[in-house]
């Protein structure tokens, strides 16, 4: 569709760009303040010029090591999710049917998941793994493996993986549902008259149609699961030890529990910017793939 | 056949820590923490009757859902018509403020947990739902733009023109003719920022002085001596007013989760 040329329309964008600017760059502005400043209590504040960031970005030194061990974590986490809901997602889509009262029954139980609190989340994972009362933890003890996620860095790890598959496969498979509901019905029919086989349909017609709508889910998975902070904070609180203090966990504890505020500053300013960097890539190809399918 | 039987065991995965929850919600502490059963053996009503009959957990309640009603009105509001603007002319620095916009959605909240706190506590709206309802406008905004851009697009333009020829002034044409042609979209926008308000913790948490239902949930898990009941039964009834909305929009989910843009 072509646009119009009109500058007017920024009275229309207006609104938004005042809300999200006041939301979004007076806060950013106390950030960048901080993070060239170290304070000694009593809101007293000296100046440090990139110092924070030289030495958070210096493996060697405590807050250096502090950071890139979170990172790692961090990074570990999104890749872990991404590398078994984005299969299972297409797999749940494609087992699903395609009209009827139990597509809507089921409907109903995968968006439950969505919209639970994500401190209930956490809530309801330790209810439902701790080894005295959960049924989870209690079922693994009772087949002989000693299970207890409060104590076992490996285990803890699991329980947070095994939450996050929970909780967030189903936007991946509703997404792919709704991009294999709109392949019309004669691109299957074409490919029996063919012969082809089941795994050439998925190859063939259904992978490409799913490009796009996955290209959104990994998006969007990996941007909340590498800022997730509320549910590892309510399950292990970052424990035991460190082994789960993923980087939003150590930043909270950094900003509020240490109230160093020019070191959490300076990590949250890398943050975004990694972040953001990632996110661009993705919205570039994106962009590309739909300027390319626009002109066919 | 297999198909089904892998779709019917991701649904009972799915329903299964859902059903413990309930389960233990049902159940006196005493249960709790000597057995081991998979429904209660004397179910009781002891914890949900200690959340209807506090003041705190009650206004707790109340308190969430109205800065998530709030919120969602404001976010959509100003959403709308810049989402037009967007979808249909081009205007100095447009694809740059769309992706500044976007990259708002992926800003991580802990980052701005703190600036937060000192930007409302300035301004007088510490511990209001103002507060929580404006912060939550920097992610639900850039998505309700987002969301209502695609919608936006699948209306033919020829429809804008018509009414311009018909001498619709820009804002009845708006309100009487475009909106009610994007309804769906805008349903489907709603339920992403009530959706997306009402699962948030850090920003409710760091901007409010424990109102918010999700802080008083933690304060109960931190309290020495944790009430697993209660905690469970708190669980439960938060989970009451997302599964409220997913049975009002289940018809549309698919479509929904589509974002117009397949």
């Amino acid at each position: 569709m072509t646009k119009t040329v009109d500058n007017r329309a920024w009275f229309l964008v207006l609104p938004v760009f005042a809300l999200v600017a006041f939301n979004a760059i007076l806060p950013l502005m106390t950030v960048v303040n901080y993070s060239f400043q170290d304070s000694f209590g009593n809101n007293q504040f000296f100046w440090n010029g990139i110092g924070w960031y030289q030495e958070l970005l210096d493996p060697t030194s405590e807050l250096g090591g502090r950071f890139f061990a979170a990172l790692g974590r961090s990074a570990a986490f999104s890749l872990a999710i991404l590398a078994i809901e984005v299969p299972l997602g297409i797999l749940v889509a494609l087992c699903m049917p395609r009209s009827g009262t139990q597509l809507a029954i089921g409907l109903v139980i995968m968006a439950l998941p969505l919209l639970v609190p994500w401190n209930v989340v956490g809530t309801i994972w330790l209810l439902y793994t701790r080894s005295d009362i959960g049924l989870f933890g209690w079922l693994i003890n009772a087949v002989g493996i000693d299970f207890n996620a409060t104590r076992n860095a490996a285990q803890a790890w699991i329980v947070l993986i095994a939450m996050d598959v929970w909780h967030w496969t189903s936007l991946v498979a509703l997404l792919c549902f709704a991009g294999l509901k709109s392949i019309p019905d004669a691109y299957y029919q074409a490919a029996r008259i063919d012969g082809a086989s089941r795994l050439a349909i998925f190859r063939y017609i259904e992978l490409p149609k799913l490009g796009r709508v996955l290209m959104i889910g990994v998006l969007l998975r990996f941007m909340d699961s590498f800022m997730i902070y509320t549910e590892p904070f309510v399950v292990t609180g970052g424990g035991p030890g460190n082994s789960t203090t993923v980087l939003s966990i150590d930043l909270v504890k950094i900003a509020l529990g240490q109230f160093d505020l020019g070191k959490a500053a300076a990590m949250s300013i890398v943050y975004t910017l990694i972040v953001l960097t990632v996110c661009w890539v993705f919205y570039t190809v994106l962009v590309t793939r739909d300027s390319q399918e626009a002109q066919p | 056949m297999s198909r089904r039987i892998i779709f019917y065991a991701y649904l009972v995965c799915l329903m299964l820590p859902l059903y413990w929850l309930i389960n233990l919600s049902f159940k006196g502490n005493v249960e709790i923490s000597t057995t081991m059963t998979l429904w209660p053996i004397e179910p009781t009503l002891r914890n949900y009757a200690i959340i209807f009959t506090s003041p705190e957990w009650f206004d707790g309640f109340l308190f969430s859902l109205s800065y998530v009603a709030l919120n969602t009105i404001i976010s959509i509001s100003v959403a709308l018509p810049a989402a037009y603007a967007f979808s249909r002319y081009c205007f100095l620095g447009d694809k740059h403020l769309f992706f500044w916009l976007l990259t708002n959605r992926m800003a991580p909240a802990a980052v701005f947990a703190l600036p937060y706190f000192n930007l409302y506590s300035s301004i007088g709206l510490f511990d209001s739902v103002w507060a929580v309802a404006l912060a939550h406008c920097i992610f639900n905004v850039p998505l309700a733009v987002w969301i209502l851009e695609g919608f936006i697009s699948g209306v033919p333009r020829e429809i804008d023109e018509t009414a311009r020829i018909d001498g619709y002034s820009f804002p009845r044409f708006f309100v009487r003719i475009f909106m009610p042609l994007i309804a769906n979209g805008i349903g489907v926008a709603a339920f992403f920022c009530f959706m997306f308000s009402w699962v948030e913790l850090l920003l409710a948490r760091t901007l409010t002085n424990s109102k918010a239902i999700s802080s008083i949930m933690t304060r109960s898990v931190s309290a020495s001596g944790i009430d697993w009941g209660l905690l469970a039964a708190a669980g439960v009834l938060t989970l009451i007013p997302g599964a409220l909305v997913i049975w009002f929009v289940r018809n549309h989910i698919a479509k929904g989760f589509a974002l117009g843009r397949v």
